[in-house]
């Protein structure tokens, strides 16, 4: 059957499996397998304002030079210890009835009001007395030394001035929610102290680099295993791409991977650990949690892209495309936002755009380009100029393709590391009715998000028809570019395709896929009379869209939501698809066509056929 | 309210439904006793080898029917009573009708070899054929198919595809021979081998042995050789399935005998797809058992039945199949043996399975027919050029613009145009300017509704 000289695939394929597998679980591993100390020295490097940390550190005393293995325990310990600060932080530092009570007393004892009565009602010599007395100085020091004020005038003077002094307590002395994240993630970071901070570089040989040759043990040698063309045998049958349990078990993985990210990132200081010295080198700091997830993104798009290849190696459409994937992410992505902080320049990904770059318009951002020099102007006008004249002249002569299935980064994603799961996206009619709404919604909800951000930018005013303008930016942030293009975007891969951010959220999409539906050459033709209905093209169509209802009726594919990945024209047994730019005239030129070539006939079909007996 | 029953849901018999109900109000009823919902038979190999779900098979999702006012019955006729217009059902229920299509489909040839019966023996056509393919091939480890034909070559990928064995038992001494040329045929037969089919040419089965357990354990073939195996699959052909009509005072032949317009013997009845035999007066017979023709079928009775009486015309012959991983098509006439009066220009690519052939007249040089193998061709190019009677300088000058494979796919017409210069050194043809540019800023075409 098949031939022996390639009896070496299968164990070779087995053993990258193997690698692949040790590699993950050293990764996933190493997050539980950490010590934590938090010192002197680690505090102050993490918790940089120096108020905060004075403020902080007497309540993380139980923690101090003592090292913790319980990830866990540690990490809520320390962020329970900032919650209940701020929770009491009114407690401790306002002032009671009972500490006014206690001042009239000594007032009523000594005749008057003097500033010196603080220093004996507020004894205790720690941060709240001092705190008490600086703020009745400052409020009431005009009293003190006052004779012949009686005591029901002190009193109202006392109460009204503690009235403001308190309403200002929790502003001044609560550390926000957004400092308390950076500090608990430096926190931890710095406190890392154990057998994974000792050894990241033995650590990352042993989970990112075997998982990654690993993979590519698997990957590879199918090359050599069988002769090219399409290879979607048992996809329906394997429980890591039908929707089953593996399937199920990534989902699960990948979700838990985008909520620490997003909301946890103290939790995975040891995966950052792992690229801090590739990112010194690239951009010259460090990295952050972000690095990772952009690390193991290109890493991912690349050792996919390599599948791909291989995979697609029949297609010359595939390859090409493939490779502008792997290109634009690791090059516009990846490594010249990292050279441009390097250079301490304004830093960007030159191929992400508004609206799906939604705080492109943010007032920092705004402001930072503009203040950056030449560099920083380039990219606030390249960025502008991208989707007000990049993205209509583009999708004119491309379609959206040219975007959506060769540059974007989620789409890249989506290509290579969603190839696996493509087939699950959802082809019923509801699906499409329910997107066609989402997306456009999603779309308006941008601009106007974008818009009031800009009003508040350029007119100072902060709430528009009584909704404060960055609260609705933050939530944008949250539910549509965390929890929708993140968690569910890529999360769900495995359950629900690899396209559902695109198909359904991605206001950049909304955008393209109404030039592409009304003024674009892009079509997918049809061969329509050769079409047997077979279903592979709306099965393998990532965005859901029911390809052979046109094909078998002949008719050309004119889709917003097309990304022009071209897996439909591949997986047809019977060549009835084709993406192109325009469409071919079929006219037959009347004056040409009974022209006749020079033929001598050597020997006639009777003797051709007798030869052949 | 009129009644039209159509006794099948194939491509022919839904075919015809949905372009009754286009046209019309009546009551339809298709019925079934193969699956609850119309699926595309083509696809049966692709649900086995974990490509599709049954449900993706589906043309139209489950809630088409109804919407479309087209009832659907899961169940087996077993008798048409022309004179009453009845139907009788086996469960004993009967349905009247107003006008009756018969698209019964068609059922595989078993020429009565021993042991045909046998546990292990299958053909494959229907969904059940699936469903027994599934239990048969649990504990298979090597097949062999009989009859090399299409739903012959699909047998053999999907046993392929879960590692079993196969040889490959061919009449002819060619692959597919009644219809392939040798020089395509032989590129396809490589290309199969590659895949891993063990062909023996010119071996017809005799026998089917049993072995202990009563399941199929060996075969014997008409050279004496005994191979064992413990799966056999039935490609020998199909004929039109005709036992129901033949069981009543509807005219059958080898199919069900219809005119030009589909009509059988019986007014009101018709006959559509794989099981209808196209009476030629002065010529054979047809029978067309593929899909296209089922579809086009289908379209035409439907006007018929409407009250717009329309022939059946086929219009120029096209095919298509893949052989593993070789896509193949035709347009017009391609005989498997060289024809007086008819020339072939063959060009094959030196390295890899791609090959075309170009039929010609010999006196016009006008074009009649194309075969490709490993390049997508534009159908309706094609058409064109050959209901235009082109000629073949023609053709090979313009040959770019049928060009039909994706974007970036390396392009053979300046292959096969200095290929017939070599052979022809009297002709220097050179293929048409590039449009490009032009194509660049032409007015797009939108075909989209």
């Amino acid at each position: 059957m098949q031939n022996n000289n390639i009896a070496w695939v299968s164990p070779v394929r087995k053993s990258g499996l193997a690698f692949f597998i040790i590699g993950f679980f050293v990764f996933v591993g190493m997050l539980f397998s950490n010590q934590y100390t938090l010192t002197e020295q680690t505090l102050s490097s993490s918790v940089n304002n120096s108020t905060h940390r004075q403020l902080i550190q007497p309540h993380l005393s139980e923690f101090m030079d003592k090292t913790v293995s319980n990830k866990f325990s540690f990490i809520e310990g320390v962020r329970g210890t900032f919650t209940r600060y701020n929770d009491t932080v009114y407690d401790r530092y306002h002032l009671s009835t009972n500490d006014l009570d206690a001042i009239l007393k000594e007032v009523n004892t000594l005749g008057y009001y003097d500033l010196n009565i603080l220093k004996h009602v507020f004894n205790t010599q720690d941060d709240y007395a001092a705190y008490k007395i600086k703020k009745l100085s400052d409020y009431t020091g005009w009293l003190a030394g006052q004779q012949g004020k009686s005591i029901d005038e002190i009193s109202q003077v006392l109460n009204e001035k503690s009235a403001e002094i308190n309403t200002n307590v929790v502003g001044e002395k609560r550390i926000d929610s957004y400092a308390t994240g950076q500090y608990l993630y430096a926190i931890v970071k710095s406190a890392s102290s154990g057998t994974v901070a000792n050894n990241t570089g033995i650590f990352f040989i042993f989970s990112v680099l075997l998982a990654t040759i690993g993979a590519l043990m698997y990957i590879i040698p199918e090359k050599f295993a069988a002769p090219a063309g399409i290879k979607n045998n048992n996809v329906f049958k394997n429980s890591a791409t039908n929707g089953g349990f593996i399937g199920m078990l990534v989902m699960t993985f990948l979700v838990l991977v985008y909520i620490a990210l997003y909301f946890f990132p103290e939790y995975i200081v040891e995966w950052v650990s792992l690229v801090d010295p590739l990112f010194v080198v690239l951009n010259g700091n460090g990295a952050s949690s972000w690095s990772i997830y952009g690390f193991i993104y290109t890493l991912a798009i690349v050792v996919m892209g390599v599948r791909m290849f291989i995979k697609y190696r029949h297609s010359n459409y595939h390859i090409a495309r493939t490779g502008s994937i792997i290109f634009f992410q690791s090059c516009f992505a990846f490594l010249l936002p990292e050279l441009l902080i390097k250079l301490n320049q304004p830093s960007t990904d030159l191929k992400n755009m508004w609206p799906l770059d939604y705080d492109f318009f943010d007032a920092w951002n705004l402001d930072s380009l503009s203040s950056s020099g030449d560099i920083g102007m380039f990219m606030l006008v390249w960025g502008i100029t991208l989707f007000v004249i990049g993205v209509p002249v583009f999708t004119y002569f491309f379609g959206k393709r040219w975007y959506c299935s060769w540059v974007c980064g989620c789409g890249g994603l989506a290509e290579t590391a969603g190839d696996p799961y493509r087939h699950l996206s959802n082809k019923s009619v509801s699906a499409w009715r329910l997107e066609r709404v989402v997306i456009h919604s999603v779309l308006v909800l941008c601009i106007i998000m974008t818009s009031t951000a800009l009003y508040t930018y350029f007119t100072g005013v902060k709430t528009i028809a009584g909704i404060d303008t960055y609260s609705l930016r933050s939530a944008y942030g949250f539910f549509i570019s965390a929890l929708f293009s993140g968690i569910i975007g890529t999360g769900f891969y495995p359950k629900l395709g690899s396209r559902v951010w695109c198909r359904f959220g991605c206001p950049l999409a909304a955008y393209i896929g109404l030039i592409q539906r009304y003024k674009s050459r892009f079509r997918i033709t049809t061969n329509g009379s050769q079409c047997i209905s077979c279903g592979n093209c709306s099965t393998y169509c990532e965005m859901g869209i029911d390809v052979r209802a046109y094909a078998q009726r002949g008719e050309d594919i004119v889709r917003a939501s097309c990304v022009g990945c071209g897996v439909c024209s591949s997986v047809c047994p019977r060549g009835v698809l084709k993406l192109e730019n325009g469409s071919t005239d079929v006219v037959v030129d009347q004056s040409k066509k009974n022209e006749t070539a020079n033929i001598v006939q050597i020997i006639s079909a009777e003797e051709l056929k007798s030869l052949k007996k | 309210m009129s009644k039209l029953v159509i006794i099948g849901n194939g491509i022919s018999g839904v075919t015809v439904a949905r372009h009754v109900r286009k046209r019309s109000d009546m009551d339809i009823l298709i019925i079934s006793a193969e699956t609850e919902h119309f699926f595309s038979r083509t696809a049966l190999m692709y649900i086995f080898m974990g490509h599709m779900k049954f449900e993706h098979t589906k043309p139209y999702e489950d809630h088409f029917w109804k919407k479309n006012r087209i009832d659907l019955k899961q169940a087996y006729v077993n008798n048409i009573d022309t004179d009453s217009k009845e139907l009788t059902l086996s469960s004993g229920e009967k349905l009247d009708y107003t006008q009756l299509v018969l698209a019964t489909g068609s059922q595989s040839n078993k020429f009565g070899w021993p042991g045909q019966d046998l546990p292990g023996v299958q053909t494959l056509f229907s969904y059940q054929d699936l469903e027994q393919m599934e239990i048969n091939c649990v504990n298979a480890k090597h097949a062999v198919l009989v009859g090399g034909g299409l739903i012959g070559v699909e047998m053999a990928e999907m046993l392929l595809s879960r590692g079993i064995a196969v040889t490959f038992l061919v009449r002819e001494d060619r692959f597919w021979g009644n219809i392939l040329p040798v020089g395509e045929e032989k590129l396809i037969q490589k290309h199969a081998e590659l895949h891993g089919i063990n062909f023996k040419f010119e071996t017809e089965l005799k026998e089917i042995k049993a072995g202990d357990d009563g399941r199929v354990s060996s075969i014997v073939t008409s050279t004496g050789e005994t191979i064992p195996c413990d799966f056999v699959g039935l490609s020998a052909g199909v004929h039109p399935n005709i036992d129901l009509a033949a069981k009543s005072h509807i005219d059958v032949g080898r199919g069900i005998l219809v005119n030009d317009f589909l009509e059988t013997n019986i007014c009101d009845v018709y006959a559509v797809g794989d099981c209808a035999e196209i009476v030629v007066p002065e010529g054979r017979n047809r029978i067309e058992p593929l899909w296209y023709t089922g579809k086009m079928q289908g379209e035409t009775l439907a006007k018929t039945i409407t009250g717009d009486q329309t022939k059946y015309e086929r219009g120029i012959w096209f095919n298509s199949a893949k052989f593993f991983d070789i896509e193949y098509q035709t347009y017009g006439f391609v005989f498997n043996e060289p024809l007086e009066g008819i020339s072939s220009f063959y060009w094959q690519h030196p390295e890899e399975d791609i090959c075309i052939r170009i039929n010609y007249q010999d006196d016009t040089q006008v074009v009649t027919g194309v075969n490709t193998f490993g390049i997508r061709m534009r159908h309706n190019i094609w058409q064109n050029w050959l209901a235009n009677n082109c000629t073949l300088k023609y053709v090979l000058q313009n040959l770019r613009d049928a060009n039909f494979d994706p974007e970036f796919f390396k392009r053979y017409e300046q292959d096969i145009i200095s290929a017939f210069n070599k052979q022809y050194p009297n002709n220097q043809l050179t293929l048409s300017p590039l449009q490009w540019l032009t194509k660049r800023f032409s007015k797009e075409k939108a075909h989209a509704k």
